[in-house]
């Protein structure tokens, strides 16, 4: 698998990919009802993914695709059932969550309920100095007026608790917050969808700044593909835990291979008021996780479903650009 | 007005009481909305365009207090009726669909007892017919299997189809106007155009009028005939979808349509266009163009005085005391830089 991740893209195969993930998966066992037996819940299976330093992934998928739950793993906070996380080709499993949080942190979607209201701009911006017993109160102090600036947020607020900010503000609290540590990888849930359009543009514009000041990497999970499309250098699609599409955001925009991100890709609304509603023929939700569809996780929503792929599972295939996992490009 | 009119609001006003003295939540506005017609309002958190929605509906919270000069539905003045008549014309004649179909739908009953009683509330037929008229309502909105799903609770749906069921529920009473507040926010990018669509289709069907509220500009191009963008409480510009998209005027607008990202108009990873500053505090007296703190147009005219709602067009105003030739310029130079 590795050799397949380094046939496309990824130049300079020697570097090593500040994130990586070797067939990760999660299960969950679900009960469901009281005097149930426990039953497997795939909620991520068989992800490989490599991102090098300064480059931008973005995991796209609707509600329930295990999005989540690969952010969670990424940032130490569950332990994958299957498979390994490295981080500069360390294995996260072979090192504490102090450790972990020194490389990797997250930004979350709403700022209104992952600020505690109860601390100042302050005291919420230097938790992880002190967590980790960095500096002496002034050298703190100082760190904190410094990623305040480079956040963009005005010194005087240092002293103000969450409740007094905006809510684009909040969000750059919580970007200062992760950044402060001076992590690699930042991993960003949805950073923006909470904010108004006008507050979205400006953090999007942050993000991007800092990324190029600070080489970050950012592992960034987002339903809105304009955004993805503006922002990544790398696109995973996930379908029902599983990777179905992976490879550069422009081929992947420019030409979806997988059926699935077509759909997604055409769902999207761009502001054009001279076309109408587009026409999307994927039926019914996503099906249960429990109980997956045989063969191919997609096939009852397919419009170029054949019988095979309700009787046989596809494997990921690697074309020249992209991975891609149906039976359509064998 | 025309006899297609369903609703005309004329200078609608909205004061709401808080300590530090009045929040003029919705300051003038006024509307129509045809049958058939789809009208969307746009703009960001705090504009007032779920408070408006809510005058309409006489749900404004108890600290508010409304004033228009004209509020009527389909020639019924919305003004002079008491709260018990109203609560008769919401759910008949007035149909709401809200953000959160979990919320607003009740989990201890199940979907076609909540369906049947709009029904029966109202007035318009025993439970039989209501359930007919539900089944009926279900196969329109694409659920299949209507009978069973009638018998299920909200949490064994999912969010899409708890939002289908809404729109059901909705068209039970057959209403002649649709307000819908962020129909579709809470649900994933393929529900949300089917989600659309499926609104779109009933809408004309049952050629109700339809007021849209949200705050995606996307969902706003695709599904409006006219678009009202609103910022701190004021209507600050109104067309047709086409005429608004193509040619902004109010710097607001141009502003909020170069703040996101469009595939083929930014170049992935440029710098987004932005506005600066942030929405002014909408407590106690109001002067001037509520905007000019965050414009990069503003003079010293703009400060003071009482900016109106230039009509160019029938139908196609806007609030600003620049001239459209001077804005077009503005926008070309700003899709330049």
């Amino acid at each position: 698998m590795n050799q397949i991740m380094g046939q496309f893209g990824h130049t300079g195969g020697e570097e090593v990919p500040a994130l990586e993930c070797r067939k990760v998966g999660r299960t969950y066992m679900i009960k469901r009802g009281m005097f149930a037996e426990k039953q497997p819940l795939k909620a991520v299976q068989g992800i490989n993914l490599k991102v090098n330093r300064g480059e931008v992934l973005a995991i796209v998928g609707e509600s329930g695709c295990g999005k989540t739950t690969l952010a969670k793993m990424l940032l130490g906070l569950l332990e994958p059932s299957e498979g390994e996380i490295l981080l500069d080709g360390m294995p996260i499993s072979s090192v504490s969550i102090l450790d972990i949080a020194k490389k990797v942190q997250p930004v979350f979607q709403d700022p209104y309920s992952s600020l505690n209201p109860r601390k100042t701009i302050e005291a919420i911006i230097s938790l992880p100095l002190k967590v980790h017993k960095i500096g002496t109160k002034e050298g703190r102090h100082a760190r904190v007026v410094e990623y305040m600036r480079l956040v963009g947020l005005p010194k005087r607020l240092i002293h103000s608790y969450p409740n007094q900010l905006s809510g684009g503000q909040r969000q750059r609290v919580a970007i200062a917050r992760a950044l402060i540590m001076e992590p690699k990888i930042v991993v960003c849930d949805e950073p923006t969808s909470a904010l108004d359009v006008s507050v979205q543009a400006h953090i999007l514009n942050l993000l991007q700044d800092l990324r190029e000041e600070l080489n970050l990497t950012y592992a960034f999970i987002s339903h809105d593909l304009a955004v993805v499309e503006h922002l990544a250098d790398w696109v995973a699609v996930m379908y029902l835990g599983r990777l179905i599409e992976y490879g550069r955001a422009t081929d992947i925009f420019a030409n979806p291979k997988h059926p699935y991100t077509r759909a997604l890709l055409d769902s999207v609304l761009t502001p054009d008021a001279r076309l109408g509603l587009p026409e999307i023929t994927l039926g019914r939700g996503l099906p249960n996780p429990l109980s997956p569809p045989s063969g191919c996780y997609f096939h009852p929503r397919c419009p170029k479903a054949t019988d095979e792929c309700s009787q046989e599972a596809p494997v990921l295939l690697e074309t020249e650009d992209r991975l891609v996992e149906c039976h359509l490009y064998k | 007005m025309s006899s297609n009119t369903v609703l005309e609001v004329e200078n609608l006003s909205v004061d709401i009481t808080v300590p530090a003295g009045t929040l003029h939540a919705v300051t003038d506005l006024s509307l129509t909305v045809d049958k058939g017609e789809t009208l969307c309002i746009v703009g960001e958190s705090g504009c007032g365009k779920s408070i408006t929605s809510l005058a309409i509906m006489n749900l404004l919270p108890g600290k508010a207090t409304k004033t228009a000069n004209k509020l009527s539905l389909e020639g019924t003045d919305l003004l002079s009726i008491s709260e018990k008549e109203f609560a008769n014309l919401r759910g008949d004649r007035i149909g709401m669909i809200f953000q959160d179909p979990m919320t607003s739908l009740n989990p201890v009953f199940r979907i076609g007892d909540q369906l049947e009683e709009v029904y029966i509330e109202h007035g318009k037929g025993g439970r039989k017919e209501a359930r007919e008229r539900a089944e009926f309502l279900l196969e329109k909105v694409g659920i299949v299997a209507p009978r069973e799903r009638l018998s299920q609770y909200p949490h064994q749906l999912s969010g899409g189809l708890r939002q289908r069921m809404m729109i059901a529920m909705t068209l039970m009473c057959d209403p002649t106007l649709i307000i819908a507040d962020e129909p579709t926010t809470a649900l994933d990018v393929t529900m949300q155009a089917q989600t659309l669509n499926l609104l779109r289709s009933l809408q004309k069907e049952f050629n109700a009028g339809l007021i849209l509220i949200t705050h995606d500009l996307g969902v706003v191009a695709r599904m409006a005939d006219r678009v009202m963008v609103m910022y701190a409480g004021r209507a600050v510009e109104t067309g047709t979808a086409v005429e608004v998209f193509d040619q902004p005027n109010h710097p607001y607008t141009q502003g909020l349509i170069n703040c996101i990202p469009v595939p083929g108009r930014n170049e992935p990873g440029s710098k987004l266009g932005s506005i600066r500053g942030i929405v002014p505090a909408l407590v106690g007296d109001l002067d001037g163009c509520m905007f000019r703190n965050r414009c990069d147009f503003v003079s010293d005219d703009c400060r003071g005085g009482d900016i109106e709602l230039k009509e160019i067009s029938p139908g196609r105003a806007y609030r600003c005391l620049l001239n459209p030739e001077e804005s077009a310029r503005n926008l070309t130079a700003e899709s330049a830089a």
